[in-house]
């Protein structure tokens, strides 16, 4: 192929860009671009971009008296995200998010650690053991959990046949059992970036720190946890974020006791039916997660860690 | 070597990784401030070998003592012996002070004395004012350096190297064995150095240790091992060499005749008797060749190939069994190509060797070749 000297190709940090590539090259190769990238542009701004752009426009619209959404201009809906009861919901939204993520990495670590670094052939089935679970509606695997924990569960009636309680305790419908569901149902979120990262440090990095007198400890700290934070910060971001928006987890297993941003959404979209409300609240979700994000790279972290 | 310490005594060691027997009863002692290369071809057990030492595998049978210490149940951190990686394994998140500073560290060594020996062991290195850079700016023998200084900063009693410079280009290969050699003397420290490249070993070692298939061949100085190899696989790993294999025929006084598949000829050596299985190595700088026979050398030769390589010419004539032999002369002095020859030498250049395989001699046996004296046309 010949080299255009016309085409200047820099290399920025967020990615490739191809920048003025000649008039010509540009027609031969406009139909092959259609082909490949078509579809999925199309796919991108049906299913992103357009209902982004309606939930953000329906973010500054207002209501009438009979929740019929208006197009008005209005910056009401943002300025009602203020509401105390709201900045409460977001605090215990942040709490369980924070708990859940942390859990998360205590025990997505070690399992994370075994599973990469095992050389027995079980290190497949320990893999797909994770991810099989993934596979199954998570609504179901939450009732689960209610039925195991509630008050005539499992749970109970076996510690009452074993007379280590009286009367059923109350396990359910608080923010213990919401983050319990949350750690559940995000554990494979965890582990996935865990594993990639630790599976691909270096074997040689260990023996060398071994080898200049560190312990198993110091080990973990100077060189383990430093080589395999990209994977721990994108591990936390998969785990923090959908814990703030999993509604039907706290609605299931919280019972209204320990609602996250998630439940004001869909109580907006549902019962509350003020669309505009629930459209300022999902914009402000979307900006956490951006920040997050862009925070994360900021880090210096690699978006190919949330990548399996 | 008798009157130095010995500083690691490695004895009966084997290591076997289930069906593998990777090292197989290796006893070898090194003293204290040597040079001492493990060589052998990839496979052979040396790098196993130089693990056990680190600490990071565990001989199946055997000790390895270090200073008269029995180390077998110490952890890797706990050994008072460093490893320079082949991959060079430097911390890729720390700078190269860091990367340099982490065994002091990791000793508790206070940080005023850190902060000395890091600088100096730069300097050493030559290397002096990188501090600050990371691994991934370095190259690969910048990194190298650093590896070297990260783990000599310990004041370790034995160095490993593990192939350290089988990643560099040949030029810097062989500006850094002559760096390290003059490191390894200005320090005094016990290098372990494993590599399969024997030139190198030639080049750095106070001794070699050969290894062949987990087995120990031979130890020796470089010139012993070169002159003398001990092995019909020491003789053809170490440098070049010409192989005549056969059976003794006559035994006279240490004065020998062997038959071989391609004529009989004579040799020197003591311990042999009628009928062993012997190699004959001559190396190709040792071989004359003339038109005519010489007493006792019937062996007959085709001119095939002349090759220029500088100061030395090297041909390369055929045996009448087709195998192929060097021989290495001033440049000018020519052959005409088919012609045919015969090679000789001086006995005493030559070195007798057993040789444990008998298909040569069921070769022999058959007598095909044998009556064919004269080559056939090329």
């Amino acid at each position: 192929m010949e080299i255009n000297q016309n085409a200047v190709l820099p290399v920025t940090g967020s990615g490739t860009k191809i920048h003025a590539v000649s008039r010509h090259k540009w027609k031969s190769n406009t139909l092959p671009a259609l082909i490949t990238v078509g579809p999925v542009t199309l796919w991108l701004a049906f299913f992103v971009a357009v209902p982004l752009v309606y939930v953000a426009v329906m973010s500054f619209c207002s209501i009438d008296s009979y929740y019929n959404v208006v197009f008005k201009f209005t910056l009401d809906n943002y300025a009602r995200l203020l509401d105390i009861n709201y900045v409460k919901i977001y605090g215990q939204s942040f709490l369980i998010a924070f708990a859940s993520t942390a859990i998360s990495i205590l025990l997505a670590y070690p399992f994370s650690y075994l599973i990469a670094r095992t050389k027995s052939h079980k290190k497949m089935l320990y893999y797909i053991l994770v991810i099989i679970p993934f596979w199954t509606n998570s609504l179901i695997r939450i009732y689960g959990w209610r039925t195991f924990l509630g008050k005539y569960g499992w749970l109970n009636s076996a510690l009452m046949a074993l007379h280590l309680i009286q009367k059923p305790a109350d396990f359910l419908y608080n923010r213990g059992t919401t983050i319990l569901g949350m750690v559940y149902c995000l554990f494979p979120f965890m582990v996935l970036p865990l594993y990639t990262s630790i599976e691909k440090l270096d074997e040689n990095l260990l023996e060398a720190s071994a080898d200049l007198g560190a312990r198993k400890l110091p080990t973990l700290f100077h060189v383990i946890l430093p080589l395999t934070a990209g994977g721990i910060f994108s591990g936390c971001i998969m785990v923090f974020i959908p814990t703030l928006g999993y509604f039907f987890v706290s609605d299931i297993l919280g019972g209204g006791n320990a609602d996250v941003i998630g439940n004001l959404i869909e109580r907006q979209f549902q019962s509350g039916n003020n669309w505009p409300l629930g459209s300022a609240l999902s914009i402000i979700l979307i900006v956490i997660t951006l920040v997050l994000v862009k925070t994360y790279q900021k880090c210096g972290g690699s978006m190919e860690n949330f990548g399996a | 070597m008798d009157h130095k310490k010995k500083i690691v005594e490695i004895s009966g060691v084997n290591k076997v990784y289930g069906e593998n027997h990777v090292v197989k009863n290796l006893t070898l002692d090194v003293c204290e401030g040597e040079f001492l290369t493990l060589l052998g071809s990839s496979g052979c057990g040396k790098t196993t070998t130089l693990r056990m030492i680190a600490g990071f595998e565990e001989p199946t049978s055997g000790t390895i003592c270090v200073e008269g210490e029995n180390i077998d149940n110490k952890e890797p951190f706990e050994r008072d012996v460093n490893t320079v990686f082949q991959s060079y394994a430097l911390f890729p998140h720390m700078n190269i002070y860091d990367n340099i500073a982490y065994g002091l560290k990791m000793k508790k060594v206070p940080k005023a004395q850190i902060s000395r020996r890091v600088p100096e062991m730069l300097d050493l290195v030559q290397m002096g004012g990188f501090e600050k850079r990371f691994p991934s700016q370095l190259s690969g023998g910048q990194k190298q350096r650093v590896a070297i200084a990260r783990a000599l900063i310990n004041r370790p009693k034995v160095l490993l190297l593990d192939e350290p410079l089988g990643a560099l280009d040949l030029k810097l290969r062989k500006q850094m064995q002559i760096e390290l050699k003059r490191l390894q003397r200005k320090l005094n420290i016990t290098f372990i150095y494993v590599t399969h490249d024997q030139e190198e070993a030639l080049t750095m070692s106070d001794r070699i240790a050969v290894m062949h298939d987990g087995v120990l061949e031979q130890v020796g100085l470089p010139r012993e091992i070169y002159d003398a190899p001990a092995t019909k696989f020491v003789a053809t790993f170490i440098g070049e060499t010409n192989l005549f294999e056969g059976y003794v025929e006559r035994e006279d006084a240490g004065l020998l005749t062997i038959v071989t598949e391609n004529g009989r000829i004579p040799a020197k050596g003591k311990g042999f008797k009628k009928n062993d299985i012997v190699a004959v190595s001559v190396r190709p700088e040792k071989m004359k060749y003339s038109s005519e026979k010489m007493t006792g050398f019937e062996v007959p030769a085709q001119v095939k190939e002349h090759i220029f390589v500088g100061a030395v010419e090297k041909t390369i004539a055929t045996l009448p069994n087709g195998n192929e032999i060097k021989l290495e002369r001033l440049t000018g002095d020519i052959e005409v190509l088919g012609d045919v020859v015969y090679p000789y030498w001086n006995l005493d250049d030559a070195r007798l060797l057993k040789s444990p395989s008998d298909t040569v001699v069921k070769a022999i046996d058959s007598g095909e070749t044998l009556e064919n004296v004269q080559p056939a046309a090329v």
